[in-house]
């Protein structure tokens, strides 16, 4: 769903994948493509935009985030990467949209909607100011 | 407002962090590699013995030790068996697998297709609910990226190991969550449970050997693979590892998803991750396990949240849906609630549940009409009682719980309802009782232009009367009155 709306492809033609090795180098792949990786040069990381597409997303208003998102981001020469994610847990705050600007800190934003998206590009992705309307996130996951 | 920290996610790991529908995503957060390291390094034995260590248990609610369900399944001969993945979500309130699904799919085509390894499968089967699109449609996308790659098909990874996944749509019956039930409904037959034993692992879908995982089970198995049974079984209490999904819901702020490790006690989920009650209000009760489990006070609020705690509080784990009421909540009235739903849900083969269930919402009714008695609580409980001996499968053996917890920890709130004619939350509206005060009234005729039934009659600038024959108790009254002349009891 919302193929139209996604500027994620895929790496490559699938190949099949063949062996445990064939695996790890794809994802040492995907891991350099994303600037995670060792050798990941981070100054050509971009901005990453999530946006929550779960059903309690979605039912709270998050296509049309979405699909705002993009078009202020092309509006406003913004180079950012936004992807669709499933449910943060958060359902009361939908919908939500997550921020992840190259060394800093991810900022959740909830109660998004068309305004608030535009605030936050203005404000905080471009100004770097304080924009309201965070969501505490402190989850322990495996990786941390 | 704040969650410091309590919440530990392993079945939610990736939910809102990766694109479910980009493969790549999965497998950058090592994705895939835990099937890998099964087939490629592991006899299923030792991955059977490493689950088993784990001491990971059915999340679904029945809380049986997942590595032994394993275990039996492969070691019953057949040259065909299957895994199916228990998608059929059902508990009102609940919403735990749908997020996993929606969120991170591949986590559970994954873990089926280690099962399959492990137990001589080439074949899983995902029974979903048709009410579940979203998720429907993601993983589909979700087995079709993982074919693309091989991840999923013949020969996976080079191996000699073939496992394929497709999905079998059920129609929404609670029933069917049921492991019996979902079998015959996945065989075209109609959702109806049949007697244990045989037990699916030994006799299942078309009468071969099937092992049954709910999908937050399926969810965690990777984790134990690539972190170690070590690691997993060091989270959690003693006879309940690892960490347990909720999904908060009711007259709580923070309604959404919580994973706590076992152990952690309903206040921290409730008034920590949840954010406490709704508008401040007083917290009542909380209900886990759905339909089957029960009503807990706010005693119980420190009880260490695993399987066997909350059984002997008298609820259950169930799938994780977690209820809240506050002080507005009548407790016979959300006993009915349920009793509703199940008699919706029943399937109507055996007779304690078909009519045990109907007598017992009708004696529930005539609490909540005002006109039940002392001798109608006794009823319900040695009803509910032969119910739960009686009753063939697990929805008829417990859907008397929330009447009976609801008896053992609000009794007070039944006895209002039959000795004294009161709801004291006020929410049975055939026990409340509007009034005018006529010292307070001034015959201002604003309730009488807005009662919808013509219940209350008065000359203007004297004292108006409600006629409680006709009142319908709306309210109405009570809202527009600017003196305060109508009193609600």
């Amino acid at each position: 769903m919302l193929s139209e709306l996604k500027n994620n492809h895929h790496l490559s033609i699938m190949t099949k994948i063949k062996t445990l090795t064939d695996l790890k180098h794809l994802k040492d792949k995907i891991q350099l493509k994303n600037g995670l990786g060792k050798s990941g040069d981070k100054s050509e990381q971009i901005i990453q935009i999530k946006v929550g597409m779960a059903t309690c997303g979605i039912a709270s208003g998050a296509k049309e985030v979405m699909k705002y998102l993009i078009e202020e981001c092309e509006h406003l020469a913004v180079d950012a990467n936004v992807k669709q994610t499933g449910c943060l847990g958060y359902c009361y705050a939908e919908p939500m949209i997550e921020v992840l600007i190259p060394g800093s800190k991810p900022k959740v934003f909830g109660y998004v909607n068309n305004k608030k998206v535009r605030e936050i590009i203005e404000n905080y992705i471009i100004k770097g100011e304080q924009v309201e309307g965070e969501i505490p996130i402190s989850f322990k996951t495996i990786n941390n | 407002m704040t969650d410091p920290k309590k919440q530990f996610r392993i079945a939610l790991r990736n939910c809102g962090l990766i694109d479910p529908e980009q493969i790549e995503d999965y497998i950058e957060q090592d994705g895939y590699f835990a099937l890998g390291k099964c087939i490629i390094e592991l006899s299923p034995e030792m991955v059977i013995d490493e689950i088993k260590n784990s001491g990971l248990r059915g999340r679904g609610g029945g809380g049986f030790p997942t590595g032994l369900k394993w275990e039996i399944t492969k070691n019953v001969e057949n040259n065909q068996k299957y895994v199916v993945c228990n998608a059929d979500e059902g508990d009102p309130g609940a919403f735990m697998d749908r997020s996993i699904l929606e969120g991170d799919p591949h986590s559970v085509l994954e873990a089926m297709a280690i099962c399959g390894y492990c137990i001589g499968a080439d074949t899983g089967l995902i029974y979903i609910r048709a009410e579940y699109p979203l998720a429907i449609e993601r993983l589909k996308i979700a087995i079709k990226q993982a074919e693309e790659y091989g991840l999923i098909g013949d020969e996976i990874l080079g191996s000699d190991f073939n496992f394929k996944i497709e999905l079998r749509y059920g129609a929404g019956a609670f029933v069917c969550g049921e492991e019996t039930a979902l079998i015959h409904s996945m065989e075209g037959l109609r959702g109806e449970p049949t007697f244990k034993p045989p037990f699916p692992s030994v006799s299942g879908y078309m009468g071969k050997p099937t092992n049954v995982n709910n999908v937050e089970t399926f969810a965690s198995v990777p984790v134990i693979i690539n972190k170690g049974a070590n690691w997993f079984n060091k989270i959690g209490t003693e006879k309940s590892k690892g960490t347990k999904v909720f999904a908060l819901a009711g007259k709580v702020n923070n309604v959404g998803l919580a994973e706590v490790p076992m152990g952690t006690t309903l206040r921290e989920v409730i008034f920590e991750i949840g954010g406490g009650i709704i508008d401040g209000k007083e917290f009542k009760s909380v209900q886990t396990g759905g339909p089957s489990g029960g009503c807990l006070t706010k005693d119980f609020l420190d009880v260490p949240i695993d399987y066997d705690n909350l059984i002997a509080v008298g609820s259950m784990m169930g799938s994780g849906g977690m209820i809240v009421m506050d002080e507005d909540d009548c407790m016979v009235a959300i006993a009915k609630f349920y009793l509703e739903f199940t008699l919706e849900e029943s399937c109507g083969k055996c007779n304690p549940c078909r009519i045990g269930n109907k007598r017992l919402h009708e004696i529930l009714d005539k609490i909540t009409s005002g006109k039940g008695t002392e001798e109608d609580i006794e009823k319900l409980k040695i009803l509910s009682d032969v119910i739960k001996d009686t009753s063939l499968c697990g929805l008829g053996q417990t859907s008397p719980n929330p009447v009976l917890s609801t008896i053992a920890n609000f009794g007070h709130e039944y006895l209002a309802h039959v000795k004294d004619g009161k709801c004291p939350a006020g929410q049975c509206k055939s026990l409340l009782r509007y009034d005018i005060i006529e010292d307070l009234c001034t015959g201002c005729t604003l309730c009488f232009r807005h009662c919808p039934v013509g219940a209350i009659t008065g000359e203007r600038r004297s004292p108006h009367f409600i006629d409680q024959s006709l009142c319908i108790k709306c309210g109405v009254c009570f809202e527009k009155c600017k003196f305060n002349a109508i009193t609600l009891t």
